[in-house]
């Protein structure tokens, strides 16, 4: 059961790559990556429990915040064209000379 | 090879299936010539191949793969971006045999080394033939830490590994000291410096998204 989850998700993982390789748009391209990384979390976790090593769910908990760090910075650079604002400054993009792109 | 330490034919066709994905996202990068769109892949290449580390129980090299490559580079590349074009220059037709030859012999060689080691969790190898066994045997019994290289590196070695902590973080301070922050820092004085021209960070546009 849990080696047939586990399947389910590397297929979904080929799908997202599809959509990250096809993509029309960056956005398709962003979530696509986004969502592999949650696919990726997922992986890890049914594999601990298909190879009997529940303690990998430890580490997918650390792949999640990871993957928090390359989303963040992929939308603080549509948003500011640039990493050195810091997030809390909610300025407008376009006085910073950037476009958001949208 | 990998079935008779694993157990089971499934694992044998996760470890096939994402070694494609791995290939396949190769392929696409080397093909593409949009920026962005190879930095995106390039994210999903170290989060597949953090993943397959894990599958082949090297959890400190999976977990130093998806910090560095899936984390860190996509933060660095993107930045690397703003400070130029988005899309690569077109190639010229035969520009591409030399870089494909030195890949090749690379690829051979390294193909011909595999041929020497030993297999997967071989009890005669010379990485077991050392003190390797002793660790395996004592290793749960001192540190309680399920994975012997993690107990190595984090207990065993600690203050070693707290060393080479020391000496990554205190780079990477220096660089960004030296680089700066906000308004004065070395990228805003780079777009701020050329009043006519490209300017970086702005200007370009890419084919996809806009």
């Amino acid at each position: 059961m849990t080696l047939a989850a586990l399947f389910a998700v590397l297929i979904g993982m080929c799908l997202l790559l599809v959509r990250a390789l096809l993509g029309p748009t960056l956005y398709d391209r962003v979530l696509a990556v986004n969502s592999f990384g949650t696919k990726t979390v997922l992986v890890i976790g049914l594999l601990g429990y298909v190879m009997g090593r529940t303690d990998f769910l430890d580490i997918a908990i650390l792949y999640t915040l990871i993957n928090f760090v390359a989303t963040i910075a992929i939308l603080k650079f549509f948003r500011y064209r640039s990493f050195q604002v810091p997030l809390a400054r909610r300025a407008d993009p376009a006085a910073r000379g950037g476009d958001s792109n949208g | 090879m990998t079935d008779a330490v694993l157990g089971g034919t499934g694992t044998a066709l996760i470890n096939i299936l994402l070694l494609a994905i791995l290939f396949v996202v190769a392929i696409a990068i080397a093909r593409l010539r949009s920026l962005f769109a190879i930095v995106m892949l390039s994210g999903v290449y170290s989060l597949v191949s953090a993943a397959w580390y894990i599958l082949v129980d090297a959890v400190d090299v999976g977990f130093t793969e998806a910090a560095v490559g899936a984390g860190m580079s996509t933060a660095v590349l993107l930045a690397a971006m703003l400070l130029t074009a988005r899309t690569a220059k077109p190639e010229k037709p035969f520009s591409r045999i030399g870089p494909f030859i030195v890949c090749a012999a690379a690829g051979i060689m390294l193909l011909y080394a595999t041929i020497d080691l030993p297999p997967l969790g071989d009890p005669a190898s010379p990485a077991n033939s050392g003190v390797g066994l002793t660790y395996l045997q004592v290793n749960w019994y001192d540190t309680g830490v399920p994975n012997v290289v993690t107990s190595v590196l984090a207990s065993y070695r600690g203050f070693d590994t707290l060393g080479e902590t020391a000496v990554v973080f205190t780079a990477g301070l220096a660089v960004v000291l030296l680089l700066g922050f906000g308004e004065r820092s070395l990228a805003d004085t780079l777009r701020r410096a050329p009043k006519s021209g490209t300017r970086p960070g702005t200007v370009h546009k890419d084919g996809d998204g806009t």
